[in-house]
């Protein structure tokens, strides 16, 4: 019994983590049909950040943290997405490529190829037990953030006017644009989002594993692909319970998988992606802007 | 009869253009010391792989994340017919029959790039339904799924540690003529009516499928040939360095041949040559600065990741500023403009 509920708990706050960068990623591609590698290196650029100011007071350190990731966020779409906005998916997915390679290198250029470590708010990494069940308080953080970011976005996408315009531009962007949507504020603000979530995953990350690397980003945003794919393209709902899912997958197969294919367990994932493509490219809650566009 | 000469130059001139220009490269830099000639293959062999690349990528106008599997298939495909039995005793836990198994290495290399083609077969049927992002993400997944694979399977691959005991025969000269063939074999193949038929879908798919091309089955058919190519080059590749380790065959490698394709541009042969042979020079010169030189006493060197920073940079550049690549997407037109009338 304590077996299957630790499983379950540590299966939602790796969820949560991963539906946050689910979230960051299927934010951008709703409104610009943009597939954000680099999503993976603003996380690895925060986790240097804390690197960088180690010693000084941990708010300082965080803050300095997401002001760089956000920076870098907006910087990021104005230089090399803005003058790309008219052209294909195929043609955005490749510059966003070469952005992700351009900042994991030049990372690696100034710090080195070997892992780095830092601490950063140690007290989260002691555990609550209930009943036997030790619960690591980072993950009932991790879960609590998530939570509060996800009320918030609906909170911003339902109430405010510029949350409805995105879901307008979300929707049909030309359409949005005629009726007086401003496509420039729009997709600035739905990179600052990002670079908010992004900047909030690598403070998660860093109290979680301490150590960081130019390539840590990679893995995180194969996966948040892998959730976006499944949850649905398109819809911030479906990034997130498509996080949650892969979370989710990810923690059972590593219970179920024999010693021997354990591990095996990311192919798995991937080919349940491929399988989503092929039987519900629509994902498992449709985006209501799914269909490519002619 | 010159009308029929001249036409025929016109029709060949792409090709033996670009066929000219990495024979007249390959024997300049046959002359140079061994660092320069070993590079000089590297980039055959690279070459070889964006040509493969292309004639998917390029004709059909679909992204692939996926090609560098299909080189890690060639590559442990022709490890496995070529390591010498007592090797493979040591290293692998393979069924007998497969470790007794040694072949010539061009038999070796024709099935190991045939087995890529089959791979490509299994996971194009389904893959192929897909366009646009979709198929980008497909192909990405079957990366992965490849690369876990091939980092895990101990019996067969050697798994982390690094497979060795290959044979290696490939030269400037061996990768310079299996680059003259898969340009010719690309050439014949974006000129035929598969390739024609193909190259339509990618400028208009609806009007494609309204003229009665199968756009499907012209993909596969498309993604099946490029696979070998591909293949054929991961077969080199493994009997260039001799040694196999799977972390070759991932992120890194993809990134290198798509900005190759992409600097040069993607719509065109001459694109794929050019591109490969801008990023290996370029490549080339900002790792010589890495290195470091000497002026008086003084060392000055960069610190790793110049090269890499570099070329993505200079990918974004083309991105941004010429979108079309270097090459505009156009072949090498013959020089001399048609007489009027």
């Amino acid at each position: 019994m304590t077996f299957v509920l630790q499983n379950i708990v540590d299966a939602i706050s790796l969820g949560a983590l991963y539906a946050l960068t689910a979230l960051g990623i299927g934010l951008i591609f709703g409104i610009m049909r943009l597939i954000n590698f680099a999503h993976g290196e603003l996380i690895m650029l925060g986790a240097y950040a804390l690197f960088f100011t180690f010693g000084m007071h941990e708010a300082i350190m965080g803050l300095v943290a997401m002001a760089l990731v956000i920076a870098t966020a907006i910087v990021m779409e104005r230089v090399a997405f803005r003058p790309l906005r008219r052209a294909n998916p195929a043609t955005l997915l490749i510059a966003s490529f070469a952005l992700a390679y351009f900042l994991q290198h030049l990372v690696l250029l100034i710090f080195g190829a070997r892992p780095k470590s830092v601490t950063f708010l140690h007290e989260l990494s002691g555990f609550f037990v209930v009943e036997g069940l030790r619960i690591p308080k980072l993950q009932v953080v991790t879960i609590a953030i998530t939570i509060v970011l996800l009320v918030g976005l609906v909170v911003f996408f339902r109430r405010s006017s510029i949350g409805t315009q995105m879901r307008a531009a979300a929707e049909d962007f030309g359409m949005a644009r005629l009726v007086g949507v401003r496509a420039n504020s729009v997709i600035a603000i739905a990179f600052l989002l990002s670079g908010v979530l992004a900047g909030i995953i690598s403070l998660l990350y860093v109290v979680q594993t301490g150590t960081l690397t130019p390539r840590m980003g990679v893995s995180l945003v194969l996966v948040a692909f892998v959730a976006t794919v499944i949850g649905g393209m398109g819809s911030l709902v479906g990034a997130a319970v498509g996080g949650l899912v892969v979370g989710v997958l990810t923690v059972a197969l590593q219970a179920v998988l024999t010693v021997e294919l354990r591990p095996y367990r990311d192919a798995f994932v991937f080919a349940v992606l491929i399988g989503f493509l092929l039987v519900r490219p629509q994902g498992l809650l449709r985006g209501r802007s799914a269909r490519e566009r002619i | 009869m010159i009308g029929r000469m001249e036409k025929a130059a016109r029709l060949i001139w792409p090709v033996l253009s670009l066929a000219l220009v990495l024979v007249v490269l390959a024997a300049l830099l046959s002359l140079g010391p061994m660092p320069l000639q070993r590079t000089a293959t590297e980039a055959f062999i690279r070459l070889i792989v964006v040509i493969g690349i292309y004639i998917f990528i390029g004709n059909s106008g679909i992204l692939s994340f996926g090609h560098v599997s299909f080189m890690a298939i060639g590559a442990y495909g022709s490890a496995l017919l070529t390591i010498p039995p007592t090797m493979k005793k040591i290293v692998l836990d393979l069924p007998p029959f497969m470790t007794a198994l040694q072949l010539p290495t061009i038999p070796a290399a024709v099935i190991a790039a045939t087995l890529s083609s089959i791979f490509a077969f299994l996971i194009g049927v389904p893959l192929m339904r897909l366009s646009g992002i979709s198929a980008a993400m497909g192909t990405f997944a079957s990366l992965a799924i490849v690369y876990v694979v091939i980092s895990n399977w101990k019996e067969v691959t050697g798994g982390a540690s690094a497979l060795i005991g290959l044979p290696v025969y490939a030269d400037i000269w061996v990768t310079l003529i299996y680059a003259l063939l898969a340009l010719g074999l690309a050439y014949a193949y974006q000129e035929s009516r598969y390739g024609r038929r193909l190259r339509a879908s990618r400028e208009n798919e609806v009007a494609a499928l309204a003229t009665g091309i199968n756009v499907r089955r012209e993909r596969l058919i498309a993604f099946v040939f490029s696979a070998f190519i591909v293949g054929f080059g991961g077969v080199l590749h493994a009997h260039f360095i001799g040694v196999l380790s799977s972390s070759s065959f991932y992120l890194d490698v993809t990134f290198i041949t798509l900005a190759m394709l992409v600097i040069g541009g993607m719509n065109s042969l001459a694109g794929a040559v050019t591109g490969t042979i801008v990023v290996s020079v370029l490549g080339e010169l900002l790792r010589l600065i890495e290195a470091g030189f000497d002026i008086g006493t003084v060392h000055l060197a960069a610190p790793r990741g110049l090269r890499e920073v570099g070329l993505s940079f200079l990918m974004l550049m083309i991105l941004l500023f010429r979108p079309q690549g270097l090459t505009s997407g156009r072949e090498f037109a013959w020089p001399i403009a048609p007489r009027a009338g």
